[in-house]
């Protein structure tokens, strides 16, 4: 989490290369962990991030010490982009004892505290009041740090989003709300669940500012979260974001996505940032299908890696299940 | 006679009672064009059309509400949580609203209505995605909470629901969705308030419902085996109880054992335990014995999930203790 500095000069052959790689770590360890989902070794529910990993990394890029992310349960993008140790990932996946909590949360609860992950949220909107909560202490104890919310455009329509954005602009809460409209909750898409086109319609009436934009370009991403990050942080100044996205995959693992054509799927591929990063490293900085493969290459063994540790971790201490309930239960 | 999953035999009701009476509608997330979460609601959009199959926003409070106001309105609508766990939401609207309105209006009102859904633990789903509901839907006045673990009870008792005037809470299991047997053709209702005697017994009463049911019954088997004759009943209402077949069968066996997914503190399980102490005392030969999850959050980890839940073998083992038999 040291801070990058978003500029707006153009990033450099490395800068481009890094970016590319953080986000390909992401996607190659949620394909890993599909495929281990379809051997049976991860269970419940497994919702994939694929398609939307340049707003974690940006996101990671641009956070100060002490900033904190609040999720959903699509959390694994931010775990790996804020640096959770992906074999803690993993066993957490497969309900490991060397789990990121202990094997006692599965994928839809991570939780990192040192790393700035302050949690995945199950409960659809649930998390908007908690991290407005967090901005709150941060005010109070002048902490300067920023909490950063993501929700899905889904969680746009329920009570507790609404409650935690008011008072967030209320009592002007260092606190940055961003959606990550991939088109669909579930299986609904967006027009049959309101009928304004602009999400970010609502900020206004919340007192805060507002930015909207399609996600192709992690670098736009980037600078243009900073800024809503930075006035939170100075100026104690909520937003609510709006970031035009695309998951590539069903809801979760059940869901086999019938809602949705080929065509519309394929168009959005060919805006997906990861893709775009590569196109740039190979179009302006001479990277070939060499190169390309090596950053892949590390990648995949990084992961795989992580998927031998989850393997090898066994499952947690059958007394472990009592633990932590109250703070008594040590 | 046709065997049904629990899921088509839900959606029999639904259907049946949706052409009977053009009030009945079906409002949640994902029950129209995706056709539901779980497939209970399939197909019904494509018959009765947007208006009666009501796809909404992830917005439980809203929608319940909306459900509570129709009702006093003269609809009859059938509220679905895509689980149990996502009405925590809406518990206003139920506690506050379904279930006093009648009452505060001094009468002038009926909330005819149904708020169904999966409850208790799936499967590996952690704390948020694993709660049994039925201690807080049956710990105050105003509403009757069914279970079901048969699609035959559950086709009678949710025709019943959807026809009775009052709030019905209804808790299907997630994991049972697809476990068949027989639905006779044709029109039946099960009364809202009865239990029923799954297997006939004369040793020890075991009372259970919804996921309970098929472990229990499985140990049932299991004591059978070393010669102890079971009675196992399912209480299929949760809300009234059926305190005379409870009572009746505890009264004819001397020993009682409930077995069921929810936690331990407060409850049906211990109301039951409560009214056996009460009105059976004098019939007992042995305190009455509790299987049921262990009092803690679940956790995802399988082996984790599997120990705070009751097992046949844990079951088996607290007949085989109230039965004074050496194992
Ligand atoms: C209160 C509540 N209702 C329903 C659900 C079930 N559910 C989980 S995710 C989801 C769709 C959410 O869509 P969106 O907010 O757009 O986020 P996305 O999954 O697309 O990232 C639903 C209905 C839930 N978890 N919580």
């Amino acid at each position: 989490m040291t801070s990058t500095i978003p500029s707006t000069q153009a990033p450099d052959k490395d800068e481009v290369a890094r970016v590319f790689k953080e986000m390909l770590r992401i996607r190659r360890f949620e394909e890993l962990a599909s495929r281990a989902y379809t051997q049976g070794k991860i269970s419940g529910f497994l919702h994939l991030y694929i398609g939307q990993e340049a707003i974690a990394v940006a996101t990671a890029d641009l956070m100060k010490d002490g900033d904190r992310v609040v999720t959903t349960y699509r959390d694994h993008g931010f775990a790996i982009s804020l640096g959770c140790d992906p074999g803690a990932c993993m066993a957490e996946l497969f309900g490991k004892k060397d789990g990121l909590v202990g094997g006692v949360g599965g994928s839809m609860h991570f939780f990192d505290k040192d790393k700035g992950l302050w949690g995945g949220y199950a409960i659809v909107g649930g998390h908007l009041p908690v991290a407005a909560g967090h901005a709150f202490a941060s005010k109070y104890l002048k902490d300067d740090a920023v909490t950063l919310c993501f929700l899905g455009e889904g969680a746009m329509h329920i009570g507790a989003t609404h409650e935690g954005m008011h008072l967030a602009g209320l009592w002007k809460l260092p606190v940055v709300f961003v959606i990550e409209n991939n088109q669909y909750a579930m299986g609904t898409p967006l027009k049959r669940q309101t009928l304004v086109d602009d999400l970010t319609v609502r900020a206004p009436a919340y007192r805060m500012t507002s930015d909207r934009w399609e996600v192709n370009d992690i670098f736009e991403t980037r600078r243009r979260l900073a800024e809503a990050v930075e006035r939170a942080r100075k100026d104690h100044q909520p937003a609510l974001i709006e970031l035009l996205t695309y998951r590539f995959r069903g809801h979760s693992m059940s869901d086999p996505a019938k809602y949705r054509t080929k065509d519309e799927v394929e168009g959005w591929r060919k805006k997906d940032p990861l893709y775009r990063a590569e196109q740039r490293l190979r179009d302006d900085h001479g990277f070939d299908d060499e190169a390309i493969e090596s950053i892949d290459d590390a990648v995949v063994d990084e992961m795989q890696a992580a998927v031998d540790f989850a393997d090898a971790s066994p499952q947690p201490d059958p007394e472990h299940r009592f633990r932590h309930h109250l703070v008594e239960d040590v | 006679m046709p065997i049904l999953q629990i899921r088509e035999a839900l959606r029999e009701a639904i259907d049946e009672e949706m052409e009977r009476d053009d009030r009945v509608f079906v409002m949640g997330e994902e029950v129209g064009y995706y056709n539901g979460a779980y497939k209970v609601t399939q197909g019904l959009l494509e018959k009765y059309g947007e208006q009666r199959v009501v796809d909404t926003p992830i917005a439980e409070a809203g929608f319940a509400g909306v459900g509570v106001g129709a009702a006093m309105a003269g609809l009859r609508p059938i509220i679905e949580f895509m689980t149990f766990n996502f009405s925590a939401v809406a518990f206003d609207q139920i506690l506050n609203n379904a279930a006093k309105l009648r009452h505060l209006s001094g009468g002038q009102f009926t909330i005819p209505m149904v708020f169904r859904g999966p409850n208790a633990a799936a499967h590996m789903l952690s704390s948020t995605h694993s709660q049994a509901f039925e201690s807080f839907y049956c710990g105050f006045p105003g509403v009757k909470v069914v279970s079901v673990a048969t699609p035959y009870d559950a086709k009678g008792l949710l025709k019943s629901a959807i026809r009775d005037d009052n709030p019905i809470i209804f808790f299907e299991s997630e994991v049972m969705y697809g476990v068949k047997g027989e639905v006779p053709e044709g029109e039946y209702l099960i009364p809202i308030g009865q239990a029923d005697i799954k297997r006939p017994g004369s040793q020890v009463t075991v009372i259970t419902w919804g996921q309970g049911v098929p472990i229990t019954l499985e140990a049932a088997k299991m004591a059978e085996e070393s010669g102890i004759d079971c009675e196992v009943i399912d209480l299929l209402t949760l809300r009234p109880l059926d305190r005379d077949a409870i009572l009746q069968s505890v009264k004819k066996t001397n020993r009682a054992v409930l077995a069921y997914h929810g936690w331990p503190y407060g409850g049906t399980g211990a109301e039951v335990a409560d009214l056996i102490a009460r009105e059976a005392f004098y019939d007992l030969d042995a305190p009455v014995e509790r299987v049921c999850y262990e009092d803690i959050n679940f956790s995802y980890a399988e082996n984790l999930e599997e120990l705070a839940i009751p097992s046949p073998k844990q079951i088996f083992d607290a007949i085989a203790k109230v039965a004074y038999h050496s194992l």
